[in-house]
């Protein structure tokens, strides 16, 4: 039923959720990239056809639901940056891996702005720059991620699915 | 599925739409709280990742005891069966004093202190959010958990369940910005509230006046106000206080007692207000249902509630 690369995604997602949630020594946690929306940004990216704005929505969701936030607060800022991705696919697969880091990063950057905002509004939102750095740490991750992510989807899924 | 062009309108539409039930959403959960099915659903779906997350941690403690000598278990075993009676002479006193304060309650006509329920819960390895103190517990809903438990550990109050699932829950810390917790000064019975302040190492007490009998080393206890954390357990030690004239109130910091970044087991408590899974109502005219205050007793300072401090000291 599943075709192989609908697999391939779920299983890669599993895996985001893990070192979403993995704990880490102290030190490190502040710098844990943001791989949920790593992950599905490729995803929506290599298949804009099966990784829309619903799917970015509800895996937010789910985000929120690890993270014990406010629901709807992670599935806002994913589902937006997925609708960016979406939209802008072609041009992106074209660019160059340093270009499409730098393009991340605006997007991480604007996720984590958006759920800044919302903790904001509720009124817990962190008061230190170091809330920035999932953000950098994800931008400079993006090129093996998506060498990674590539290798693993040419290897196990087929190809030319859009 | 082959269009080179993709439907580019409609991904626009539903991206205002989502944005739309997002916003609502999100209002919803925070204005009303009548969320916690959906959450619950999800969470289920998360469990499996949760489950393999810990797995390495579970697999670690059952090889350590697995794997440990006999003269290491003998040794263990004899060293427990020293602290078990230890702990039973002094129970043996507390017994008597519990008999003993609930005559004078009597002789008071003060309303009767029940005896709380407790389980074991064992702390999840998962991180949740390095800005909030959240932990997931391997209890839920199945073992009658409630939101708004009170979780405790062996030194002190550890916080409340703020998400109850089947299978697990989440608790917030004391030390959560939005955790707030009635205390009362061990020493004198001033009431206070202590704020958590996302820092794991300090709790606030705020509006407190310059001339409170207040020294470095006391100890804070739940007060019990608010209906939420049981009554008498300790909470935290002060640390700190800043008296500057300057300002219109005291600025008093107190460290956790409870530990709450190395402690795997917690304790889960049933309060008078919440009998354990399996009810057997004991004074069903005076079960107060359903409070709905997130921050148990906002300002104790304002409200004279008459309670006396302690019917034996």
């Amino acid at each position: 039923m599943l075709s192989s690369n609908l697999k391939v995604a779920i299983l890669s997602l599993f895996v985001a959720f893990m070192l979403t949630i993995m704990p880490l020594p102290g030190w490190v946690v502040e710098f844990r990239p943001d791989w949920v929306t790593l992950v599905l940004i490729y995803w929506a990216m290599a298949l804009p056809a099966r990784t829309g704005v619903t799917i970015g929505w509800l895996v937010g969701l789910m985000l929120d639901v690890s993270h014990g936030a406010i629901l709807g607060q992670h599935a806002l800022g994913l589902m937006l940056v997925i609708y960016i991705v979406h939209i802008q696919h072609q041009r992106l697969r074209v660019a160059s891996l340093v270009q499409q880091a730098i393009v991340i990063f605006f997007l991480l950057l604007l996720k984590q702005l958006i759920v800044l905002w919302v903790s904001g509004i509720v009124g817990h939102a962190p008061d230190t720059w170091l809330y920035f750095m999932p953000t950098i740490t994800g931008a400079m991750l993006w090129p093996w991620i998506y060498i990674i992510m590539r290798d693993i989807r040419r290897k196990f899924g087929y190809r030319a699915n859009y | 599925m082959q269009t080179l062009f993709l439907r580019g309108p409609s991904a626009t539409l539903r991206m205002i739409i989502f944005v739309i039930i997002s916003l609502a959403l999100m209002t919803v959960d925070h204005r009303w709280k009548h969320l916690d099915a959906v959450r619950n659903t999800l969470s289920y779906l998360l469990y499996p990742v949760e489950y393999v997350v810990d797995l390495p941690i579970r697999l670690y403690y059952w090889g350590e005891e697995t794997l440990s000598t006999q003269q290491n278990l003998l040794d263990e075993n004899r060293r427990l069966r020293d602290l078990q009676l230890q702990s039973r002479v002094q129970l043996q006193k507390l017994d008597i004093l519990e008999k003993e304060n609930e005559r004078l309650r009597e002789l008071l006509s003060a309303t009767p202190k029940t005896t709380e329920d407790h389980l074991i819960a064992e702390i999840i390895a998962v991180d949740v959010d390095p800005y909030r103190h959240f932990i997931v517990l391997n209890k839920g809903t199945n073992d009658g958990t409630y939101k708004g438990q009170p979780i405790i550990d062996a030194h002190g109050v550890m916080g409340q369940i703020v998400y109850v699932n089947a299978m697990t829950s989440t608790a917030m810390l004391i030390t959560d910005v939005s955790h707030a917790i009635p205390v009362q000064i061990d020493r004198t019975g001033l009431r206070s509230v202590a704020f958590g302040t996302g820092q794991t190492d300090y709790l606030d007490l705020r509006h407190i006046p310059h001339n409170a009998d207040l020294r470095v080393g006391d100890k804070l206890i739940s007060s019990g106000l608010g209906e939420r954390f049981p009554r008498n357990y300790p909470v935290a030690v002060i640390t700190k206080i800043d008296r500057d004239t300057g300002e219109t109130f005291i600025d008093v910091r107190a460290e956790p007692l409870a530990q709450l970044d190395t402690s795997r087991e917690v304790l889960l408590v049933w309060t008078q207000n919440h009998e354990k899974a399996m009810p057997e109502p004991e004074q069903p005219a005076e079960t107060p249902e359903e409070e709905t205050v997130e921050k148990p007793a906002e300002e104790p300072d304002k409200e004279v509630v008459e309670e006396p401090v302690d019917a034996v000291e």
